[in-house]
């Protein structure tokens, strides 16, 4: 444990929608922190809520859904309970976000330069040349060639790759101290996937800068985050240092998932695979969300496990954790 | 028993025209810069698969290996260059024989949501090419259907039911159930699993290697993760920007790549066992298949370039037993 405060600290989080249908529990009782400079990769599938997460501490959670509980802590306040001025004042400038597709961030009909030096001016009294030459020098730290002619260009004239670096260049104008990445590099090519990796670890070393990684690839946060979180039907059901999770996996879930990723199987061979699908997260029945998929599921798993730290900086939520070294993945 | 390859390609290739419209050519007279595009997906590709072989098909965006996919699925006429099925030119059959030899290659595509029709239901969609095609004889619709649908895994109490009802991985199985459904004998799979999660995917690709065994199958596996390829493929093949870069048995191509690019590829790969490193970084940009670069495609990116990989095309070439690489360092 760090002596400093963490950047963020999540406790209890709950984000419901409340659609016809009925309530939805997207995040349910969610808690994990992020140090200063550090990565925290938050891994699930589909409709585990990891998103929703990350859209509930940037504010961006509309309605039928709302925070219905628990506390975001960012450099001592919470907003969970600013009001929408207040987390637009903080929104793009302390904490940004970036999405999977770039497109969500850039407006089409824009130059690059209009929407950057707008970006600057929205949280700083500048002038307008200063907010270019801002502008100009975010986009060379993202590594975009010439950056004095790509500001002159509209979004459809770049490249995927090279749209989602003008969105983290737009993400890192002020040097916000935490930044929100919603499956940044999903959509990209590998060879291009590597490079945004090994531009943002830099960003991340040099600026200080905490992050969130929110991802389903479990290979991507294993050579970028320090630490992971494993969501499942909106709960973390497994947290700790990275090397830790993926090398010993306690959590049947997190054990099946690891299990499942090819390289980790003998080639040609059956890949271990979890039964069944995700449950929807309408009706969840009571108990352990995994448990009907579940290879070690029991009587006792009826009842709702707890988060509880289990080994020194493991925190797992299951009865019957794999705690044999034997049985690591 | 016909020894040769079951699919040969010689020198494919498909070339895209975007020709200038009335408009256009007013505007081209007048000076304005319009031109047409030319984009050459696939550029004289040649490939042979073997019966019972899992081909592994990789490269990235723009590297023409769905167009490729196509092509061997019949759906996309090549421009140039024959497809041979065992031994004999798809063009040159007619009749029953062409329409005989178009239902033993099926597809499988990426998007579980677009490639099924959503108005018809389970029964209707993989029941309907074997009806038309007269397979049925004898069988009963419905448990030929039934059957079809079990050996997908899936239940068929659900056959009445439409796409929408079920899950991205379930729609995945009636996609393959479709495919199979015609008794096919070769199967192309572009990008199967890309669409679908980690858990899900694990279970759709141990559902095709099971299908592979008991229905004898051959596959042409498109993807761009390098991780399934290499679990499931026996042999892969590398493009970049509508050629072929390399081509080598699974494990020669993850233990000894030979291609720059295919090294660069490997090297860029996140894997779960690399912690905390640096990424390591391949430069540049993939250069737009309208315009590829002169020489070698991929000297713009290449570490290794020299002077001639500017100017000349390097050809593709036995390096090591059952290894071709298309790079003039092997000179």
């Amino acid at each position: 444990m760090s002596m400093t405060a963490p950047t963020l600290e999540v406790r209890d989080l709950q984000t419901h929608f409340f659609t016809r249908a009925g309530v939805v529990k997207a995040v349910d009782g969610v808690s994990f922190s992020v140090g200063r400079g550090k990565v925290m990769g938050l891994v699930g599938e589909s409709g585990s809520g990891k998103s929703v997460t990350g859209f509930s501490i940037i504010g961006l959670v509309d309605p039928p859904g709302r925070i219905a509980g628990g506390s975001i802590l960012f450099q001592g306040r919470d907003l969970a309970r600013l009001s929408e001025e207040e987390m637009r004042d903080l929104r793009g400038n302390r904490i940004a976000m970036i999405f999977q597709d770039p497109m969500m961030t850039l407006n089409p009909v824009l130059r690059i330069d209009t929407q950057m030096i707008e970006t600057v001016l929205a949280h700083k009294k500048v002038s307008a040349e200063e907010a270019r030459q801002r502008a100009r020098d975010t986009l060379g730290m993202v590594g975009i060639p010439s950056p004095d002619e790509r500001l002159k260009a509209y979004p459809h004239q770049f490249s995927g790759g090279m749209r989602q670096r003008v969105a983290i260049a737009i993400a890192l104008l002020h040097e916000p101290q935490l930044i929100i990445a919603d499956e940044p590099t999903t959509a990209l090519d590998v060879t291009i996937q590597g490079q945004i990796l090994a531009e943002v670890q830099k960003l991340c070393a040099t600026t200080g800068t905490s992050m969130i990684w929110i991802t389903h690839d479990l290979s991507v946060v294993a050579g970028l985050a320090d630490d992971i979180a494993v969501m499942y039907a909106g709960r973390i059901v497994e947290k700790g240092a990275v090397g830790e999770v993926l090398d010993h996996p306690l959590h049947p879930y997190t054990h099946g998932l690891i299990g499942s990723v090819p390289s980790r199987n003998k080639r040609g061979e059956a890949l271990r695979q979890i039964p069944g699908m995700t449950p929807s997260l309408l009706n969840l029945p009571p108990g352990c969300a995994f448990r009907a998929r579940c290879p070690r599921a029991s009587e006792s798993c009826l009842a709702e496990p707890v988060m509880a730290e289990i080994l020194p900086g493991r925190d797992v939520r299951c009865i019957h954790p794999h705690l044999d070294a034997s049985e690591a993945a | 028993m016909n020894a040769g390859p079951m699919l040969e390609l010689r020198d494919i290739t498909r070339r895209f025209e975007k020709k200038l419209d009335f408009a256009g050519r007013i505007a081209q007279r007048l000076g304005a810069p319009v031109r047409e595009e030319i984009v050459h997906a696939v550029d004289r590709v040649n490939l042979t698969v073997r019966k019972g072989e899992v081909v592994g098909l990789v490269g990235e965006s723009g590297c023409g290996k769905s167009t490729l996919g196509r092509m061997v699925a019949g759906i996309l006429p090549p421009t140039e260059g024959a497809i041979l099925r065992d031994g004999r030119d798809i063009k040159a059959l007619t009749g029953a024989e062409a329409r005989q030899m178009k239902l033993r290659t099926q597809m499988i595509f990426q998007d579980p949501y677009a490639s099924l029709n959503p108005r018809m239901r389970v029964q209707d969609i993989v029941g309907e090419a074997p009806r038309v095609h007269g397979l049925l004889e004898g069988t009963a619709f419905d448990d030929y259907v039934d059957e079809q649908m079990r050996r997908a895994g899936l239940d068929p109490g659900f056959k009445r039911r439409y796409p929408h009802q079920f899950s991205g991985g379930q729609r995945q199985r009636i996609g393959i159930a479709r495919a199979l459904a015609v008794k096919p004998d070769f199967i192309v799979c572009d990008e199967a699993v890309a669409a679908l999660d980690v858990s899900i995917q694990a279970q759709i690709l141990n559902l095709f290697m099971r299908l592979r065994r008991e229905l004898d199958l051959t596959y042409l596996f498109i993807s761009h993760d390098l991780g399934v390829v290499e679990h499931l493929s026996d042999r892969v093949v590398i493009m970049y920007l509508g050629r072929v870069v390399e081509e080598a048995d699974t494990e020669t191509v993850f233990r000894r790549p030979n291609h720059p690019y295919t090294r660069s590829l490997l090297d860029s790969v996140p894997r779960i066992e690399n912690r905390k490193r640096a990424f390591s970084v391949v430069k540049g940009e993939i250069p737009s298949p309208i315009n590829p670069p002169a020489g070698c495609h991929f000297h713009p990116r290449c570490p290794m370039a020299m002077e001639r990989c500017r100017v000349e095309v390097p050809k593709l070439r036995e390096v090591a037993p059952g290894q071709r690489s298309a790079c003039h360092l092997n000179d």
